[in-house]
This record gives structure tokens, C-alpha cells and sequence, in this order.
């Protein structure tokens, strides 16, 4: 039996970004409950749960949050809504929607870590989302969720939202926290990892807006229930949103281990124009391509990178059969080159010549080459941050699948066989 | 030209509501780009006096960013997304028809300062309403040749709406997207 939508839920009630309509669905009531439990029962209901963070990397989010060091304070957490991988556009439908659900995870969150600050960096692009938000806090402080002693409970909490200005790389978390500093968004060296010194060096936790907007549903109804969806190492459902050629592009919340056939064919309406599938990307246009051969894996963490990509940030992005590959590889690395923080030399650079390359494929004058050059740095280890890892995607996915393979090389014309 | 009290008044604001007052730079080149249209370095030094820091650590940070300005734009600021998924559902093709019905070029404004165009490869977030482009902040979405001509009237109006009405009560009053003033108004 489908397991029905859990952020979703409500999502079709009207006005459910006021706070009463929020209230009358269940609004809060996590929240409350939280707060007449003790900070550790809610870390450790959390871990038992085996909820993991719907950011990208989807680590386990009450781990996350026991790597804070004890009896070091202040500390914070930062809800992550930089949203702004290619493909994805969850976190701006999660806060267009519900924008308390959002507010409701902060302050769930807060609570079990025992932070009175904490802040919400979103991307400068969303600015009808920033109001939405800014709305949403000051109804929430009026009714006493946000504040000193909230409820009468002796927990004082102020939440701070923070407008981005228009860089990717702000999404990766140690960036996020240099800017939120007021510097230039440029990621640090890991470890120390966030929860160790982060923002302000102090501990702080890195939340996606998905993530903390699982607690409020966690909270109230356990462990057990939370548990009992998704596959044993993917609990719950995601939010995927799905582009590029499908009939019905949009947003689908589906329980974790959903075949990938059933989310492409029957949620986004199948490929469009009847027009056959070539290829998708399960999570945005940095991960590896999958091939319709892939259709019936499970839409899973540890399923898909199985099968040879990344879930990340559940994007589905899908190519039908007339798609030029190669070009829409070109514009992704494209994308890579003019965002790259410039911090690294392998991501600086290569994203620039890897960019030359594939341009030269499209325009003709592709030569016989049997790596991309940037392979030799594109191990992870050698930067900051994964991103220039993700970048060299299409070079992988070269290596690796003789479709991918020959959509590049169709494009040379005759390839040398790799010895 | 010197800032505007209120926004002087909200910068000194910004530097005591986080925990850093270096924290409060982003914030404060909002603010500025919101009263002037674009960010001068002359306005950048006066936040770094305003904030007690370095002029040098405003510019470093300002010149990170992308949708900060240096220079004075059209009124309506139309920006529209090429990146892969936009670019599987005819966005290339939606970008060579705005620059025709414009005849301007990427990045630049029309003559009568309506409007200043651009694409980018920056994702907006909006691929599932692909090919769109954002008009003023706000997104419009499933374009087409036709409903390009019909934004693109509505923003050469003298006094245009930066957005429909339906999107206005969306966003709470107070707050003006961050549009770009005319030159004339400068």
C-alpha cells in the first residue's frame, strides 16, 4: 500500500502559511511535545528514527547532532535553504507551502541541541520565499513559539533569516557558515567539522529545510512510525522534484525504496511527446547519468549510488531519446566554471578546461582522447569541498558506461580504444 | 550620493542583531542596493564606517556575490535560466526570442531603461516549471513566445507593476523586491 504523504500532507489546505490554518492541521503540536521532553530523549529519538539529512550527502541526522561537543556553549544551528543544485527546487516549494512546517523543524531542532540561536541562510534568489518566511517568524514570535521562556517553559529561542546573494557554493555547509560571517563564501578545511567549531567557531549543526521539516512529524509520532517507511537504510519519504522531459514536471513526495519507473512514469506522466527515455540524473545535474536500464532501482540513497550515481538532493532529471548529451554535459560544466569559488586549483581550473573540451566536442573539432585530462585530481581529498568531485561527473560517466561512452565519442568520430 | 537615513539607521541595526557585526555586511549591501539600485564603492566605505570595519573587507565580500550591482540598471530586471534543465525544455530558444523582442543583448538594458536583461546558468529553482524566468524576483514560469510579449509590455509601462497582482499578496507589502532604479532617478 502507498504510504501516504508526510510533508506534503496538508499542503493542498488554503492559506496554510497562516499560522491559525497551520495550527488547526496539527501546527505546533510537535513543537509542544518537544518541549516536555528532555534535549537528549529528542537527539536520541531522532537517531532511532534514522532519519537522514535530505540535503545531499544524507548523513544520519541525529548523529549529526551528538558530535556537539558537551558543555560548549553557545552553539547554533543553520537551516540550510541555499537550495541550488540544478534540478532541485524542493526547499523553495517546502517553504512556499508551509513556511511554519519549516519553522516548527528549526525550533524542534534548537530545542535538542540546546541552541537559543539559530539562523535560516537562504539564497538571495528566492525572494518572495525570504517574505514568506520573514511572515511566517514574526506570527510565530507573536504567538509566543519564538522568544524568551517560549510556552513558559524556561527555553528562550530567536531564529535569524539571512539573505544570500547569489552564489552556488553556498550551499556546501562550510561556506554557507564563511558567509553567514560575512565573508566570501568560500568553504574551510574539514575537519574541524561544523559541529566541532563552526559558525563564529562555535558548535553548530547544518540542517537542510527538508530535514528539519521531517522532526515535527517524528516528534509526534515516534520513532517506531518513522521507522516503519522507506527501506531499512532509507527511512521516510523524499520530496524529488522532477524536470526536463517529462509530461507532468514537478514536485513528488514518495516513500524511500519507490521504483524510479514508478515516480518517471506514472507521477511525472512518462517521457513526453511519446518519446523514449535516454537517460536521467537521480540527483541534479552534478550526479552520473543512469540509463533506462536503471528504471526499476529504488529510489534509495544506497540504492542508487549502487547502481553507479548519487541521490543527493533529489533531483530527477530526465532526458528523452533526442537529447544531445553532450551538450547538456557542456552546460552543466559551464555552470560549474563561472560558480566555482576559485578557492581550489583543481575546481578552478578544471572546470575551465573541462568546459573548453566538451564546447570543442559540440562544435566539431573534438580530438581522439581517451581520458579527460582533469581525472587525475578529480579524487576527492584533493579540495575543500566535494563539488569540483561532482563536476567531473560527465568525464566519469565517460569511463564507465559504454552508452555514455559512445554519445561522446559519436561526436569525435572514430575513438582509440583505452588500452 | 550619501545613504538615506533610514537605511543608516537599519545598518546600524543589522550590526547589533548578530552575534558578529561582520555578519551584518551582507545584509547592509542588500539594504543599500535597495535604496540606490546598485552598491558604489563610495556606499560600500560608508557601510564600513557605519559598521566600524575595514572598507576593504566590504569590497572583498560585495564582489563575491553575484546579484550585487556596480552600476545603474533598466526598472525591471529579467533574468532567465539556461542551465540543463531548463535548456532540455527550449530555454536557449526562449533566450533567442527575448533578445530579439528586446534587440539588446545579454546583459544589457533597452534605450527607453525598462529593461535589463540576462540569462544565467545559475539553477533558479524553478525546473519544474521550465523555461522560465524570473521578472523582478518573482517567477514566471511554462514561457512562451506569447506570454514573453505580454511581460515584456507590461514592464515597458511607465509605472509598471513589477509583478501581476495575484503575486503581490504573496509578499508582504513593506518590503519592494530589490528592482533596479531608472538613471534619471539617480
Amino acid at each position: 500500500m502507498p504510504v501516504k504523504p508526510i510533508l506534503t500532507r496538508d499542503f493542498a489546505t488554503e492559506d496554510l502559511p497562516q499560522l491559525k490554518v497551520y495550527e488547526r492541521t496539527g501546527g505546533y503540536d510537535g513543537f509542544k511535545k518537544a518541549l516536555e521532553m528532555q534535549p537528549d530523549e529528542l537527539v536520541e529519538l531522532v537517531k532511532k528514527s534514522g532519519l537522514r539529512g535530505r540535503g545531499g550527502a544524507g548523513f544520519p541526522t541525529g548523529n549529526k547532532w551528538s558530535f556537539l561537543p558537551k558543555g560548549v556553549y553557545p552553539r547554533y544551528l543553520v537551516c540550510n535553504a541555499d537550495e541550488s543544485e540544478p534540478g532541485c527546487f524542493k526547499d523553495r516549494y517546502l517553504i512556499e507551502k508551509s513556511p511554519h512546517q519549516v519553522l516548527e523543524g528549526i525550533l524542534i531542532a534548537s530545542y535538542a541541541i540546546g541552541c537559543n540561536l539559530a539562523f535560516i541562510y537562504i539564497r538571495g534568489e528566492y525572494l518572495p520565499q525570504h517574505d514568506a518566511l520573514e511572515t511566517a517568524i514574526a506570527e510565530a514570535r507573536q504567538a509566543g513559539y519564538i522568544g524568551k521562556n517560549v510556552l513558559g517553559k524556561g527555553y528562550d529561542i530567536d531564529i535569524i533569516l539571512h539573505r544570500g546573494a547569489g552564489a552556488y557554493i553556498c550551499g556546501e555547509e562550510t561556506a554557507l557558515l564563511t558567509s553567514l560571517e560575512g565573508y566570501r563564501g568560500e568553504p574551510r578545511l574539514k575537519p574541524p567539522f561544523p559541529a566541532i567549531k563552526g559558525l563564529y567557531g562555535k558548535p553548530t549543526v547544518v540542517n537542510n529545510v527538508e530535514t528539519v521539516c521531517n522532526l515535527p512529524h517524528i516528534v509526534l509520532n515516534g520513532a517506531d512510525w518513522f521507522g516503519a517507511i522507506g527501506t531499512p537504510t532509507g527511512k521516510g519519504t523524499r520530496v524529488w522534484c522532477m524536470s526536463g522531459h517529462v509530461n507532468r514536471p514537478g514536485n513528488y513526495e514518495l516513500e524511500n525504496g519507490t521504483p524510479i519507473r514508478e515516480l518517471i512514469e506514472e507521477h511525472g506522466g512518462g517521457v513526453w511527446k511519446n518519446r523514449k527515455l535516454k537517460a536521467f540524473q537521480p540527483g541534479g545535474a552534478s550526479m552520473m547519468v543512469l540509463l533506462p536500464e536503471h528504471l526499476d532501482v529504488a529510489l534509495d540513497f544506497d540504492a542508487i549510488q549502487k547502481a553507479g550515481s548519487l541521490a543527493g538532493a533529489g533531483a530527477m532529471v530526465v532526458m528523452d531519446e533526442t537529447t544531445d548529451v553532450v551538450k547538456a554535459a557542456w552546460r552543466v560544466v559551464r555552470f560549474f566554471a563561472r560558480e566555482s569559488c576559485g578557492k581550489c586549483t583543481p575546481c578552478r581550473e578544471g572546470t575551465n578546461w573541462l568546459e573548453k573540451i566538451l564546447k570543442r566536442i559540440i562544435d566539431g573539432h573534438g580530438r581522439l582522447i581517451t581520458r579527460m585530462p582533469p581525472l587525475p585530481f578529480s579524487s576527492p581529498g584533493y579540495q575543500f569541498c566535494t563539488v569540483e568531485y561532482l563536476i567531473c561527473a560527465p568525464s566519469r560517466a565517460i569511463s564507465s558506461t559504454t552508452a555514455a561512452c559512445n554519445w561522446f565519442s559519436s561526436r569525435i568520430g572514430a575513438v582509440q580504444p583505452s588500452r | 550620493m550619501p545613504l538615506g537615513k533610514p537605511t543608516v539607521e537599519h545598518i546600524k541595526d543589522l550590526a547589533q542583531r548578530y552575534p558578529s557585526k561582520q555578519s551584518a555586511i551582507i545584509p547592509a549591501l542588500w539594504a543599500v542596493q535597495h535604496e540606490q539600485g546598485y552598491v558604489t564603492k563610495e556606499a560600500m566605505a560608508e557601510i564600513a564606517e557605519h559598521l566600524g570595519l575595514p572598507a576593504s573587507l566590504i569590497e572583498a565580500t560585495a564582489s563575491f556575490y553575484s546579484m550585487f550591482l556596480t552600476r545603474p540598471e533598466g526598472r525591471h530586471d529579467v533574468v532567465i535560466c539556461v542551465n540543463a534543465p531548463c535548456m532540455l525544455r527550449g530555454a536557449d530558444e526562449m533566450a533567442a526570442y527575448l533578445q530579439r523582442a528586446l534587440g539588446v543583448r545579454d546583459g544589457q538594458t533597452t534605450p527607453d531603461d525598462a529593461i535589463t536583461w540576462h540569462s544565467t546558468i545559475e539553477c533558479l529553482g524553478a525546473c519544474g516549471g521550465a523555461p522560465m524566468m524570473q521578472v523582478d524576483h518573482h517567477f514566471e514560469e511554462n514561457l512562451t513566445e506569447e506570454r514573453i510579449d505580454s511581460i515584456i509590455e507590461r514592464l515597458r509601462q511607465p509605472a509598471a507593476a513589477a509583478h501581476p497582482p495575484a503575486a503581490v499578496a504573496a509578499a508582504p507589502a513593506k518590503r519592494k523586491p530589490a528592482t533596479k532604479r531608472a538613471r534619471s532617478e539617480n
